[in-house]
C-alpha cells in the first residue's frame, strides 16, 4: 500500500512538473542564434544540404567519434557479460536447447527479396547523408536491420565476427586519419574542407563529408551487427 | 501549437515510462519502460527546437539557403537527438545483456527474487 502511493504520489508530482512545462511552452518564432549560426555556415563555408549531418560530421564530428567510441564500448561490454566461459553452470541446471527451428516459408522467402533492397537502402541513405534527410547513423542502422532479417530467415547462419570487427576497426582508423587530414590541411580536426567543396547540392560535393558518412556508416552497421549477433549465442 | 502538442506527447510517454519503472516486476517490462522514457525525451528535444511553421533544415528546391535562417527549424536538436537514440540503443543492449545474465542465475525474471541488495 505504501509503495503504491509513493508511486503514485511520484508520478502525480512529475506530472505537476511536466504541465508547468507544457503550459508555459512558447513555440519560438525564430531560430536561436546558435542554430542560426549553424544553418548560415553549414551551407555557406561547408557547402552541405543537410544541416543536421554538417553539424554532426563537422561542427560535432568529435562527440560522433566518441559516440561510436561508446558503440564500440557497448559491443565489447555486451561481449563481456554475454560471454561462454562466464556461464559454465548453465548445463548443470538442466536446461536442453532444442535445436532452433527453421523458419517458414514466407520469412525465407521475404529475406531473399528484402535483404539486398535494405542494403542498396542502407548505401542510399548512407551516400545521400550531405544531401537529403540520412546520414551514418541512419544507414548503418537499417544495414544492421537487413541483418536481423537474414538471421530471422536463417537462424544457423554463422557471422564472421572477426571480418566485421576488422571492417569495423578499419573504417574507425580512417575516419581518425580523415579527421587528422582536416587538422593539418583545413581548420581543425574533422574540418571537411580538405576536399574541394565541389558544386552545392551534386553528390560529389561537401568535401569530405559523404566520405565521413561512409565510415561512420560502416562502422555502426559492423558494430550493431555484432551486439545483435553477441545476443544470438 | 504544434510543438505544444508533441512536447505534450513527448511528456506523457516519459510519464508512462515511469509508471511502467514504478508499476512493473518483470525486469523485461522495465527495460520497456526505460526505452518508453527515451523516446519521450527525444520527442522532447525535438519539440523544443522546432520554430513556428519551420521545415526541416534541409537546404534543397523547398527552401532555399538564403530563407533558410528564416524558415528552417533548429539543427542543434535535431543532430543531439540522432545522438541520443544511438546511446539510447546503447543503454538498451546493456541492459538486455544483463537481463540474460539475471535470468541465468536465477531462472526468473521477476526483480522480487533480487534480494541480495534489499535493504
Amino acid at each position: 500500500m505504501i509503495r503504491r502511493t509513493g508511486m503514485v504520489l511520484a508520478i502525480a508530482l512529475f506530472g505537476f512538473m511536466f504541465a508547468g512545462l507544457v503550459i508555459h511552452h512558447v513555440e519560438r518564432q525564430s531560430l536561436p542564434p546558435l542554430g542560426k549560426r549553424y544553418v548560415e555556415l553549414v551551407a555557406h563555408e561547408l557547402g552541405a544540404a543537410n544541416i543536421v549531418t554538417g553539424i554532426l560530421l563537422t561542427y560535432r564530428g568529435f562527440d560522433t567519434l566518441g559516440e561510436v567510441a561508446v558503440l564500440f564500448m557497448v559491443a565489447a561490454g555486451v561481449g563481456l557479460v554475454l560471454n561462454k566461459r562466464g556461464r559454465r553452470n548453465q548445463g548443470k541446471r538442466g536446461v536442453t536447447c532444442s535445436p532452433p527451428r527453421q523458419a517458414s516459408e514466407i520469412v525465407r522467402t521475404g529475406a531473399q527479396i528484402l535483404v539486398p533492397l535494405l542494403g542498396i537502402f542502407a548505401t542510399y541513405i548512407i551516400l545521400h547523408g550531405h544531401l537529403s534527410a540520412g546520414g551514418g547513423f541512419q544507414g548503418g542502422a537499417v544495414l544492421a536491420s537487413s541483418l536481423v532479417l537474414m538471421l530471422f530467415a536463417d537462424p544457423q547462419q554463422r557471422l564472421d565476427q572477426q571480418f566485421l570487427s576488422r571492417t569495423e576497426a578499419a573504417a574507425g582508423v580512417l575516419f581518425v586519419l580523415v579527421g587528422v587530414a582536416g587538422l593539418i590541411f583545413a581548420g581543425g580536426f574533422l574540418d571537411s574542407r580538405v576536399l574541394p567543396l565541389g558544386q552545392f547540392g551534386a553528390f560529389f560535393s561537401a568535401g569530405t563529408i559523404p566520405l565521413l558518412s561512409l565510415l561512420l556508416g560502416i562502422k555502426v552497421g559492423c558494430e550493431l551487427s555484432v551486439i545483435i549477433d553477441r545476443f544470438r549465442s | 501549437m504544434i510543438s505544444t502538442v508533441v512536447l505534450t506527447a513527448g511528456l506523457t510517454l516519459i510519464l508512462i515510462g515511469l509508471w511502467g519503472i514504478l508499476r512493473h516486476r518483470n525486469i523485461l517490462r522495465i527495460i520497456i519502460a526505460f526505452s518508453l522514457i527515451g523516446t519521450g525525451t527525444h520527442i522532447v528535444i525535438v519539440a523544443i527546437g522546432y520554430v513556428e511553421n519551420g521545415t526541416a533544415a534541409i537546404i534543397d528546391r523547398g527552401l532555399s539557403a538564403a530563407e533558410a535562417p528564416m524558415r528552417a527549424v533548429d539543427p542543434i536538436p535535431s543532430a543531439l537527438t540522432v545522438t541520443a537514440i544511438v546511446i539510447g540503443l546503447a543503454v538498451t543492449a546493456i541492459m538486455l545483456a544483463f537481463a540474460i545474465r539475471l535470468y541465468e542465475a536465477k531462472r526468473t525474471l521477476s526483480i522480487n527474487a533480487f534480494t541480495e541488495s534489499k535493504g
